[in-house]
């Protein structure tokens, strides 16, 4: 059923009526395609390399979310310069932590769901409801969640009908929590969101919600082998997506060496960040 | 027991041929054509929600006249073929040709095939490639034959007399201004060349752009609201008249006068 050919013939399937879900088609015409077809044994999660530590800060006019550039295996750093940050369509950012391959695999997945939509139904998704196809698509990787293979993402986007910044955060079952002001998913979140529950402020501009993520990455950098730190020698800064009302945009590599240079400078004169006031 | 009548197969064909083509024929048309930077569709359509022209891919998009349910049916196979497709390989393994030859295959086992009426369709799929040059333009008929035009395509009722107005104005220089106002002029001639062109204003198009400028990788986009009036009403020239920017100025100016270009 599911030869090479299957790909390029219009079967009835393809004429179907109804579903405007591109997983919901792939399953029915070509389920191999899919990462939930797979079987996983015990133990395949030592195989696969783990991406770690995302955060993500709203204010108002919109949401950051950054992510550190490491990915793991055991006591091994498998990749330096992963990306693990993306823009899931025009006004929607995906950030993913856990299985790397498999993380880079839902994230196409979820960014053709979403373009397979606004494509059939002539509109976009509204951002819950990209947020709630997300859920799904966590649900239906549990049995390889089961065996290790944890996907954690973190959605984050500009919400067009309430005109503001949103985070949504999921558990490896699929569920699905709206978060306010700021989150982290990851190896080091505990770090990075000890960090941000410090430095968060609601009035930020996208400039200090920017620096507000750098700082609790290098602070969950600091604390956390799994997750990496900005590697001046190599040039290798974290990647950071900011959506507003204008659409999904990534920070160029040059400010975000600038913002760097600034917190390596302030780091020297004070290596543990800077301080929040006692009381 | 009675025997059915006899029909040869040169007269089955054309009786099914000419039953696809009187349904094409009623409805109203769709100018594809080149311009400088990319491809365009101009529809008259006074739906906003039915759609008449739209995105397959990155760089292709469908255009179509004919029966909706019909041609809908086949634009979403194509979504749904594309995105396989660029999924199970790569986003650049989806082509324009290859959705042609699809399609084709399909329309042509319809038309041939005893138990199915045939398709009352006919669709533009157009791919913008990475130079000018390698822009195509794939128009198919409800048989299933595929033509890879060189400058335009025209398709539905009176698309002969259309034709023959843009294909007086085209040049594959045109600016989207310069593009557009022409295949609205052209459409707004159907009644042919001795009666008055009709007032075609943005509430009756639908037009889209295949947009090699686009610095993202979907070069599809609409251009409908005030975007499309000023469009149409960029460097109309002497028209003169304000409230001309409204309806279709080009349409004011006659059929033959070429379009100035816009500025100086």
């Amino acid at each position: 059923m599911n030869d090479g050919r299957q790909v390029v013939e219009l079967t009835s399937e393809f004429f179907r009526i109804g579903s405007s879900s591109f997983t919901d088609f792939a399953l029915r015409v070509a389920p191999d395609v899919l990462p939930s077809s797979r079987t996983a044994a015990a133990g395949v999660a030592d195989l696969s390399p783990h991406g770690t530590t995302i955060v993500a800060a709203a204010f108002p006019g919109g949401v950051v979310v950054a992510g550190d550039r490491r990915a793991t295996m055991g006591n091994i750093i498998a990749q330096r310069d992963i990306e693990k940050v993306f823009a899931a369509d025009e006004f929607s950012i995906i950030g993913i932590a856990g299985a790397a391959g498999l993380a880079v695999e839902l994230v196409g997945l979820f960014q053709v769901e979403l373009e397979h939509y606004e494509k059939i139904e002539g509109a976009p998704l509204s951002l819950v409801g990209k947020a709630n196809r997300l859920a799904t698509m966590i649900r239906l990787n549990l049995g390889l969640a089961m065996q290790g293979l944890v996907v954690v993402p973190l959605f984050a986007g500009w919400d067009e009908t309430t005109q503001e910044g949103r985070i949504f955060s999921y558990d490896a079952t699929g569920g699905r929590y709206e978060e306010h002001a700021y989150f982290s998913v990851g190896s080091g979140s505990v770090f990075a969101r000890g960090s941000l529950k410090k430095l968060y402020r609601p009035d930020f501009d996208v400039n200090e919600a920017t620096m507000a993520v750098i700082q609790a990455l290098y602070d969950a950098a600091d604390d956390d082998s799994a997750t990496g730190g900005p590697d001046m020698t190599r040039k290798i800064f974290p990647v950071v997506l900011a959506a507003t009302g204008d659409g999904v945009q990534r920070m160029s590599d040059e400010r975000i060496a600038e913002m760097i240079g600034r917190v390596m400078a302030s780091r020297a004169e004070r290596p543990d960040g800077p301080g929040a006031p006692l009381a | 027991m009675s025997i059915p009548f006899y029909v040869a197969p040169e007269q089955q064909m054309k009786d099914r041929a000419d039953y696809a083509r009187k349904g094409i024929a009623r409805g109203r048309s769709v100018v594809v054509l080149h311009y400088a930077d990319g491809i365009l569709f101009v529809a008259e359509n006074r739906s906003q929600a039915l759609h008449k022209v739209s995105e397959i891919y990155d760089r292709i998009a469908f255009a179509a006249v004919g029966r909706y349910n019909e041609f809908e049916n086949l634009r979403q196979a194509g979504i749904r073929y594309a995105d396989l497709r660029g999924y199970s390989y790569d986003r650049t393994d989806v082509t324009g040709r290859g959705l042609a030859n699809t399609y084709a295959q399909v329309l042509g086992t319809i038309f041939s095939s005893g138990g199915d009426k045939p398709y009352e369709v006919e669709i533009v799929v157009a791919e913008l490639g990475t130079t000018p040059a390698l822009d195509q333009i794939y128009r198919l008929t409800y048989d299933g034959s595929v033509a890879d035009e060189a400058n335009f395509a025209v398709m539905g009722g009176s698309a002969d007399v259309i034709a023959e107005v843009v294909s007086r104005g085209f040049n594959p220089d045109l600016s989207l201004a310069e593009a557009a106002q022409l295949a609205v002029r052209a459409l707004s001639a159907d009644g042919g060349p001795n009666a008055a062109p009709r007032v075609l204003g943005v509430d009756a198009l639908e037009v889209a752009i295949l947009d090699r400028t686009r610095a993202l990788p979907r070069k599809f986009r609409r251009i409908k609201g005030d975007r499309l009036a000023a469009l149409l009403a960029d460097g109309s020239g002497p028209a003169g008249d304000p409230s001309a920017a409204r309806p279709t100025p080009s349409s004011v100016n006659g059929v033959e006068e070429p379009p100035k270009k816009p500025g100086t």
